[in-house]
């Protein structure tokens, strides 16, 4: 880890101050709570809507919440949602047009001005919103929505002291350590000193609302009990993908007969693209009032697996499974590198354990590359 | 739009509960702008103030089931320009369908006094399979929010906005865990047609396809893996045997689980 400035420790039975601290700023505080038999992402009021002493088994098209005997408020690993429905909501009206007597005028929404603070990002995710910042906001087409409020959102991340049974950040190089892109970061410690969490920041955002916290400095002792939790997370991790080669190889890959077989258990219904963190594609639809008066354009979260989203002149590109299937792993491992300079996988495992057939990309992965 | 003619828009029944076509009055905020720009020409459940055709837009809830029935829709597609057919049962026969999967004279006898007077064909077949369709709406019963989306697109010329894709699509884009995921609950929903706004895991139930099969549905697939999860054959058989048991996909996932 680089130099970050002095670590304090929280007290966690402090936590509340920072809710406290983000709403009194009018931030939206939006954290992880038990919905339906899952960790959800949903806003928060206070700690205690947090998702205290739950922990969770994940595994190929498998998770189960199970209340365990531990204390922790992130003692999970990561449900079904990620942040990209604060960031970039699953359906927004782009425009309507009014129709006039020789003409239409178009009126296109003002940014919200909605201040999400995410509060318990973890490394994967955090990854994850530094590759949709690179397609939404940093590159030629910038979407307006996302980048206000991109700009105007606090992240309070949360290294993992856990592996969920799906993950493989390790491999990919995105965690399970925070290493960039926050404003506040927290690991939470449970050990003979009490129940506390490390405290970094590293933006002037993170520091001013750090600052307000009833923190103590951190001991040496303190932040190498963190730093070890963390490692245990590394080291648990059971799946792994090989990024040595990967785009070449699976470019060589794009005949394979493997492709086929996985078409044979692929349900193309689309939630591998839903829960994916970095999936960012889009259809947009135009509709009318039914007097014709009025036109609206939407936008709406899509899919690579639906038929219609390569739908053009003539019918769909994409009309067999396996080459939808084949479209979504290559674009997430290959042709996102060329595209926009990363993978696309961030390695949070949510397209394994969400896949309703168990369908695990890392395998899928390996097999290709042969 | 008030020079010009109005659109006449005619509602017919075959075999069917009526759920669909009392979709279009149950439109009730939205009746009203719908009663503006179409003119409700024949919809006996709605007025008995019937106009003689042709119409512009026939609405067709049902299945055919008798033979007067296959006549009779013939007739109505002469008089209509555009036939939008409404529902399960128009689309794929709906739950009457499940006659096509025994010898319905069986039944004929076991129920009726006088079979003698019964005339009854075989299969509840949809309307695709007797006539020229111009769009089918699915759904046990359709969404109403669909219904205004299919006039209005005809009106002006236009698409209607009716996904193919899974019902997982509209599902998750409201926010909703997967139950099958996370429960085990059997849902058809990966291989279902969008639609009806995934009420039913928005309830922490399984999907029951009302919308029928999707665009390429891998009910073979689904089918393996809630057999994995410990569905037993015949589970797995009447799960596919609903509202739209008769449509192709599902028919033959069915059967084959039958043996």
């Amino acid at each position: 880890m680089g130099a970050t400035p002095t670590a304090a420790v929280l007290d966690a039975g402090n936590l509340q101050q920072l809710l406290d601290i983000l709403q009194k700023q009018n931030y939206q505080t939006v954290g992880p709570t038990v919905r339906d038999n899952a960790v959800v992402y949903e806003h928060i009021q206070s700690v205690e809507d947090l998702p205290r002493g739950w922990t969770d088994e994940q595994t190929n098209g498998r998770y189960r919440l199970t209340h365990g005997k531990g204390k922790k408020f992130f003692g999970y690993v990561h449900g079904p949602n990620s942040w990209k429905k604060f960031l970039y909501p699953p359906a927004r009206q782009l425009y309507a047009a009014d129709r006039m007597k020789h003409r239409f005028d178009v009126v296109a929404p003002e940014p919200s001005g909605i201040k999400p603070a995410l509060i318990g990002v973890r490394a994967c995710e955090l990854a994850a919103i530094m590759v949709q910042d690179r397609v939404l906001m940093d590159g030629e087409y910038i979407d307006p929505e996302y980048k206000a409020r991109r700009q105007n959102a606090v992240i309070v991340a949360v290294n993992c002291t856990r592996a969920g049974g799906t993950c493989f950040c390790a491999s990919m190089n995105t965690g399970p350590r925070v290493q960039e892109g926050y404003d506040i970061l927290l690991t939470e410690v449970v050990d003979s000193h009490g129940h506390y969490f490390t405290v970094e920041t590293a933006s002037e955002k993170g520091r001013a609302i750090a600052a307000q916290l009833a923190t103590s400095p951190a001991s040496e002792e303190q932040l190498a009990a963190a730093r070890q939790a963390v490692d245990k997370a590394a080291r648990q991790m059971g799946r792994t993908l090989d990024l040595t080669d990967l785009k070449d190889s699976l470019y060589r890959g794009f005949d394979s007969i493997h492709w086929e077989k996985v078409a044979g258990r692929c349900l193309t219904c689309g939630n591998c693209t839903m829960v994916c963190p970095t999936c960012f594609c889009v259809n947009v639809e135009d509709t009318t009032a039914l007097t014709g008066e009025q036109a609206f354009r939407i936008r709406r979260w899509d899919s690579c697996f639906t038929v219609d989203f390569s739908y053009i002149h003539g019918g769909s590109i994409r009309a067999t499974d396996y080459s939808r299937y084949r479209q979504w792993l290559l674009h997430k491992l290959a042709y996102w590198q060329d595209q926009f300079g990363v993978v696309g996988c961030v390695g949070c495992g949510r397209c394994i354990t969400w896949c309703p057939v168990g369908i695990d990309i890392t395998e899928e992965a390996r097999a290709v590359k042969g | 739009m008030a020079s010009k003619k109005k659109p006449t828009l005619a509602v017919w029944k075959f075999a069917s509960c009526d759920g669909c076509q009392l979709s279009l009055l149950d439109c009730e905020d939205e009746l009203l702008a719908v009663a503006d720009v179409v003119q409700i020409a024949n919809f006996p459940e709605a007025s008995r103030a019937v106009k003689r055709g042709p119409y512009d837009i026939s609405l067709v809830e049902g299945s055919i089931t008798t033979p007067h029935d296959a006549e009779r829709i013939h007739k109505i597609r002469r008089m209509s320009k555009t036939l939008v057919v409404i529902g399960a049962c128009a689309t794929a026969g709906g739950i009457q369908a499940l006659r096509n999967f025994t010898d319905v004279r069986r039944y004929v006898s076991a129920v009726y006094a006088h079979p003698e007077y019964i005339e009854t064909l075989n299969k509840s077949t949809p309307i695709a399979d007797h006539v020229f369709v111009d769009f089918e709406l699915r759904g046990c019963p359709i969404n109403k929010y669909h219904l205004i989306e299919v006039i209005n697109a005809y009106l002006n010329g236009r698409k209607p906005n009716i996904p193919s894709y899974s019902v997982c699509m509209e599902c998750k884009r409201k926010g909703n865990v997967c139950v099958m995921v996370a429960t085990g609950v059997p849902c058809l929903g990966p291989v279902t047609q969008a639609g009806c706004g995934a009420i039913c895991p928005s309830f922490n139930r399984g999907c029951y396809s009302c919308f029928g099969p999707k665009e390429t549905p891998n009910t073979e697939a689904l089918a393996g893996w809630l057999h994995a999860l410990d569905q037993r054959p015949d589970e797995i058989v009447r799960a596919f045997r609903g509202f739209n048991a008769y449509a192709e996909p599902f028919r033959k996932q069915s059967e084959a689980y039958e043996k």
